[in-house]
Formats: C-alpha cells, sequence, structure tokens
C-alpha cells in the first residue's frame, strides 16, 4: 500500500486545521479516532475486543448492502443472459428498463415503506431495485458483445448446447458484468444508508443520524468514516475477486 | 416491426400486467395504486403550477451542481494530472474520499448550510465531484508521454500543453465522468429533498405525498417525473457524446 503516506499526510494536516479553526461540527480526526476506539472496541476479550455497536449496527447493514446486492446480481446477470441472447426480447423491455434505471430509487423508499413496513425487507427491496439496472445493463451489454470467432470456434468445437453459457457466454461477458458489480456495489452501500435514515431501527444511518440529533459530532464523523472505509474494502475486495476471475482475459487492464 | 413499437408495447404489456395484478387483488389497491390511477395522478401534479416550479427546482439545482463540479473537478484533475507525483498522491486521496456515500453527510450539511437548496447543491456538488476528477486523472495519466515532448520540443509552455494536448486527449473519458456525475447528482438532490425536507422539488413532493394521508398515487406519480427527468438528462448527454465523440464513447461505459 503506497497510499498509506499521502493519508497519513492528509490526517495530520487534518488535525492541524481542525485544531486551528475550532470549529465544534469539525472535531480534529484524533478526537474521531478516539470516539471510534471506545465505541466499536470496547467490548469483551471473547468476541475480539469488538462492542455492541458492530453487532447491532455494523453487522446488520453489511447483511442489508451484501445481501441486496446479491439478490441483485443473481437476478441481474440471469436476465441479462436472457435478454442479451434475443435481439427482439430486449426490444420489447429497453425502454422499460432505461426508464427503471433512471428513477432515483430514494423516491420509491415510500412506496417499499407502506409496502412491506419499517426494517430489513423494505431495505433490501430498495437495494435491489436500485442495484439490479447496472448489472442487467452490462450483462446484456457483455453477452451482445460476443463475437463471431468466438461463436465460431465454440460452434466447430461441437460444444453442447447446455455448455454454451456457462463456457462461452459468461466468460466473454464477464469483464462488462464485472464493470456492473462494482458500480452497484457503490449504489448498495449508499442506498443502505439511505433506506436507514428513513425507516430502520439500527444500523449505520440509523446511528448516524441519531449522533447528529445529539450532537454529538465526534461520533458523527466516526461513522461516517467507517462509511468510507467500508465502501473502500468492499470496493477493493470485489477487485481482488476481479482480477483472479479476469486473470486471463487481454482485455482486462483497461478497466479500472 | 420498428424497434419503437415493440418497446411501446413492453411499456403497455407492463402496464397492463401491473393494472390486472392490482385488479385480481395481488398487490394492494392502497399501497401499490395501478396505473390508471397513478396517470390520473401525473395529470393531477403538472396541472399545479407548484409541481412545475418543483420539478425545475429541482433541475435546477442539479445542473448548478453538475455544473461546479466539472468546473472544479476538470481544472483540478488537469493541474493535479501533470504532475506525476502529485498525480499518485491525489489519486490515492480520491479513493479514499469517493466511497464515503454523500448521503452519509446529509445530516452534517443541513446542520451547515441550512436546509435549503444550497444543502442539495452542496451534497450533489460533492457527490458528482470525484467521478469527473477520477476520470480525468487517469485520463491525463495515461497520455503518451511522446505527446506531451513532442509539444514541449514546438515550445509550448505547462498550460499551452495542458489545453492543447491533455484536454483534447482526456475529453471522451471525462466526459464518461460528466454523465455518471449526471446520474449521481440528481439522485442525491432528488434524496436530499426527500429526506432533509426541502422547501421545493421532486424528492419534496414525494415526502409530502407520502406522509399524512400517504397517496401512494402522488409518491409514484412524483417517482414517474423523476424518472422521466432522468431520462431526459442521460438521452441528452449520450446525444452529446456522440455528437462530440462518435459512437466510440455509448458503450464502453459503465453507468
Amino acid at each position: 500500500m503506497r497510499g498509506w503516506p499521502v493519508v497519513l499526510a492528509a490526517l495530520v494536516l487534518g488535525e492541524i486545521g481542525t485544531r486551528v479553526a475550532q470549529h465544534p461540527f469539525f472535531p480534529s480526526p484524533s478526537a474521531v479516532l478516539a470516539t471510534a476506539a471506545q465505541v466499536w472496541l470496547t467490548g469483551p476479550p471473547q468476541r475480539l475486543l469488538l462492542a455492541d455497536p458492530v453487532f447491532d449496527d455494523v453487522l446488520p447493514s453489511l447483511a442489508r448492502a451484501l445481501g441486496g446486492w446479491l439478490i441483485a446480481a443473481v437476478l441481474g446477470v440471469t436476465c441479462g443472459v436472457l435478454l442479451g441472447r434475443s435481439r427482439t426480447a430486449l426490444d420489447y423491455v429497453g425502454p422499460l428498463f432505461a426508464f427503471a434505471r433512471a428513477i432515483p430509487p430514494p423516491t420509491l423508499i415510500p412506496v417499499f415503506l407502506v409496502l412491506f413496513g419499517i426494517g430489513t425487507r423494505m431495505q433490501l427491496a430498495t437495494i435491489v431495485f436500485a442495484t439490479v439496472w447496472p448489472v442487467l445493463l452490462n450483462t446484456v451489454d457483455g453477452v451482445r458483445s460476443l463475437d463471431r470467432v468466438q461463436v465460431d470456434t465454440a460452434r466447430s468445437l461441437r460444444t453442447p448446447r447446455p455448455w454454451w453459457i456457462g463456457m462461452v457466454v459468461l466468460p466473454a461477458a464477464l469483464p462488462d458484468i464485472f464493470a456492473g458489480l462494482r458500480l452497484s456495489l457503490s449504489i448498495a452501500v449508499i442506498l443502505m444508508v439511505v433506506s436507514e435514515l428513513v425507516g430502520a431501527a439500527n444500523g449505520i444511518g440509523y446511528e448516524l443520524l441519531l449522533a447528529q440529533r445529539q450532537f454529538d459530532f465526534p461520533l458523527m464523523w466516526a461513522w461516517i468514516g467507517l462509511l468510507g472505509a467500508l465502501g473502500y474494502g468492499l470496493n477493493a475486495l470485489l477487485l481482488a475477486v476481479e482480477r483472479r476471475a479476469l486473470g486471463w482475459t487481454a482485455l482486462h487492464g483497461t478497466g479500472r | 416491426m420498428p424497434r419503437a413499437v415493440r418497446g411501446l408495447i413492453g411499456l403497455l404489456a407492463f402496464g397492463v400486467v401491473w393494472e390486472a395484478a392490482v385488479a385480481a387483488g395481488l398487490l394492494p389497491a392502497r399501497f401499490l395504486p395501478p396505473p390508471s390511477v397513478v396517470l390520473a395522478g401525473v395529470v393531477e401534479l403538472f396541472a399545479q403550477d407548484a409541481f412545475l416550479r418543483d420539478v425545475v427546482a429541482t433541475v435546477l439545482a442539479w445542473a448548478i451542481a453538475l455544473g461546479v463540479a466539472v468546473a472544479v473537478a476538470v481544472p483540478a484533475g488537469l493541474v493535479l494530472g501533470s504532475v506525476p507525483g502529485v498525480r499518485a498522491a491525489s489519486r490515492v486521496l480520491v479513493e479514499f474520499l469517493r466511497p464515503i456515500p454523500s448521503v452519509a453527510l446529509i445530516p452534517l450539511v443541513v446542520l451547515l448550510v441550512g436546509g435549503g437548496p444550497e444543502a442539495k447543491i452542496t451534497l450533489a456538488v460533492y457527490a458528482a465531484t470525484w467521478p469527473v476528477l477520477y476520470n480525468t486523472l487517469y485520463a491525463v495519466g495515461g497520455i503518451d508521454p511522446v505527446l506531451r515532448d513532442t509539444a514541449r520540443t514546438c515550445g509550448a509552455g505547462p498550460l499551452r500543453t495542458m489545453l492543447a494536448v491533455a484536454l483534447p486527449h482526456a475529453a471522451p473519458s471525462v466526459f464518461t465522468g460528466v454523465r455518471m456525475a449526471a446520474a449521481i447528482a440528481l439522485i442525491v438532490v432528488v434524496s436530499t429533498e426527500f429526506l432533509a425536507g426541502a422547501s421545493r422539488g421532486i424528492g419534496n413532493v414525494v415526502l409530502t405525498a407520502s406522509s399524512g394521508a400517504g397517496r401512494s398515487d402522488l409518491v409514484l406519480a412524483a417517482t414517474l417525473a423523476a424518472g422521466a427527468v432522468g431520462i431526459l438528462i442521460n438521452e441528452g448527454l449520450e446525444r452529446l457524446g456522440e455528437r462530440l465523440f462518435g459512437r466510440s464513447t455509448r458503450s464502453a461505459e459503465p453507468v
């Protein structure tokens, strides 16, 4: 990680800046870190020192974001492969999907709220609705990018029909699918926070709002920092998986 | 059959299935009204001057935020990206700041600048800056050194090189960033209106319609309006991209 010196330098600058400014909304990074350690790392040793908020808020939030994202991934890839194989089917649903994707997902929270009530089902519905479109549309693009040579090669090797999807179509579409998965993972984290700000009894977004209402700014920044770290960590994890899965393609390395 | 007709048939079929599902009692009509009721809601909303002002408020906030984000991020990306050491450092910082969901900052920003239009513009600027800055930094970093050296040999100074070599080279990638930023900025503007209870905007219409009596038809009608704004923005930028850079940028982006 060659980035650490830069991050450290930024933290030191932030420390100096906040101490000079003495603004109540912007506590110094050291105060935020101290609060974070106190809130998250004061549990009993048999639980790795992790305190209750980690189990009551962080893990449920993560489970919602990842759960919604996984459902959307399965749905999106399945539908995307099916639609990508048929040009006519896509003509029929294309405008519908383009419209659905253009809807800002938070506006549907009230609908999901009355349909499912406050709680995990409403949050999952919101996250799935928001994350399914990038996966689906990118999968369609990827499946369509299957080139003639690949098709002809597979055909001349007499690839059996049932293997066609798994051995020809999916590998060719994989770079696009991963691009969609990464985009929707970051969207999943965003919608997790939004849905928890509106209707939840626990979770990172809920705690964030609570800390702000109690004017506990070091704690609020600690949660914000945690969200940044989670987003960064999840993205890094998915990138690592992507590198393993796509190591063989010549296309790889052009992405991020 | 032309594609547009097929698309229309698809939309109609979706509406019919939805209508039938509500009529058959599969979906609760009170919470998820059928399209006929929702379309009546759309007519009701657009008949009000107040709603038109809400749409304008949202689009205006979006346009200001995107403009500010582009005006900040493109020059910053060009300058930061032109010095190799600074480029590496700023990439690291962007990588760490970018994943912070802008909506997590809603509580803070509302405290800092109040719940007015400033809040949604500030948040949307924050959210829209990263994709543009990120794409500019990477595109500037990917310029063939021969191009830079050629410019220098021809006597171009650093500013001239930036404007005549780096900017045109980075433009398609920057534009992809702008398209991502446009979509994100609209989501953030509407979310902030919805969550922070702004005085105007589509998100605020959703909030008002969902509270109290709970007019689900108006919520869905406003959602359709927001989707229409989104699709107009997306299509408009796609056309613009095609005009500016040819067809090449269309499929090469993940948004």
